[in-house]
């Protein structure tokens, strides 16, 4: 019973890894990625306007970097 | 067969899955002067409207350069290539632009952008992009009289191009 359960528990997780991880190794090709590389895919649509949430961010809490820096928290800018 | 090393063989067995394909996923592509490899044979329409023949540039040293319009790096480095044309025209260096957009618009507004004393061609199928293997936008490769790859390049950094144009110096003597 057990191993059955385990072979049953490895066979699950084998699929899982299999599906999670099955398009790693399929590139887009550098001439394929002008869609990706469209502003509307970044992350951040507008630098500018993150960077200025940014420094309120970090103003307002006291804590440089506090958002994805290193930094401590100085409160000194 | 107790429930401990099953489980060991369990966790061994997952992390084995994972790495094993993921790992082609960080493989970095291969820079570097790749040797005496042939270059592929292209014939592609250009911006004037000629077609152009690899064969017809044998004998003659050629800088093959791909990019694309929304390639930002493409974009710094066309006024370098126009500045290569002008020092290199005359020793027998000839450039071709290969233009990899699926939209012939995006390409002409970026091409309206800059000045463009060397030949730009075609390719929106991206067959000769696949035939020397780009790896990157931009890349470029270097190719000599004989149709020899002699030097290729990933990407553009205005700071860093004294390799590839001592090469080309180099090739064109």
């Amino acid at each position: 019973m057990t191993l059955r359960r385990s072979l049953s528990m490895v066979l699950l997780c084998g699929a899982g890894a299999a599906l999670v991880s099955g398009c790693a190794s399929m590139k887009v090709a550098p001439w394929d990625r002008d869609l990706l590389a469209e502003p509307k895919m970044s992350f951040s649509p507008d630098p500018m306007l993150s960077a200025i949430d940014d420094h309120i961010y970090f103003s307002t809490e006291g804590s440089t970097g506090g958002q994805d820096a290193a930094g401590g928290g100085c409160g000194c800018n | 067969m107790d429930a401990l090393p099953l489980r060991n063989r369990f966790v061994f067995t997952v992390l084995a899955l994972v790495v094993g394909s993921t790992g082609p996923a960080f493989a970095a592509p291969a820079q570097g002067p790749p040797g005496a490899v042939a270059a592929p044979h292209f014939r592609l329409p250009t911006f004037t409207g000629v077609a152009v023949d690899s064969d017809s540039l044998r004998g003659e040293v050629i800088l093959v350069d791909f990019w694309a319009s929304w390639c930002a790096p493409c974009e710094r480095s066309f006024p370098w290539l126009t500045a290569l044309d002008t020092q290199y025209r005359t020793k027998g260096l000839r450039i071709v632009a290969i233009n990899l957009d699926k939209k012939r618009d995006a390409a002409e507004k970026f091409l309206g952008r800059h000045e463009v004393p060397f030949v730009v061609a075609f390719d929106p199928e991206a067959v000769s992009a696949k035939a020397f293997q780009v790896p990157g936008m931009p890349t470029t490769f270097l190719i000599d009289g004989a149709g020899n790859i002699l030097y290729s390049h990933v990407g553009f950094d205005p700071g860093k191009t004294e390799e590839l144009e001592s090469k080309i110096e180099e090739a064109c003597r």
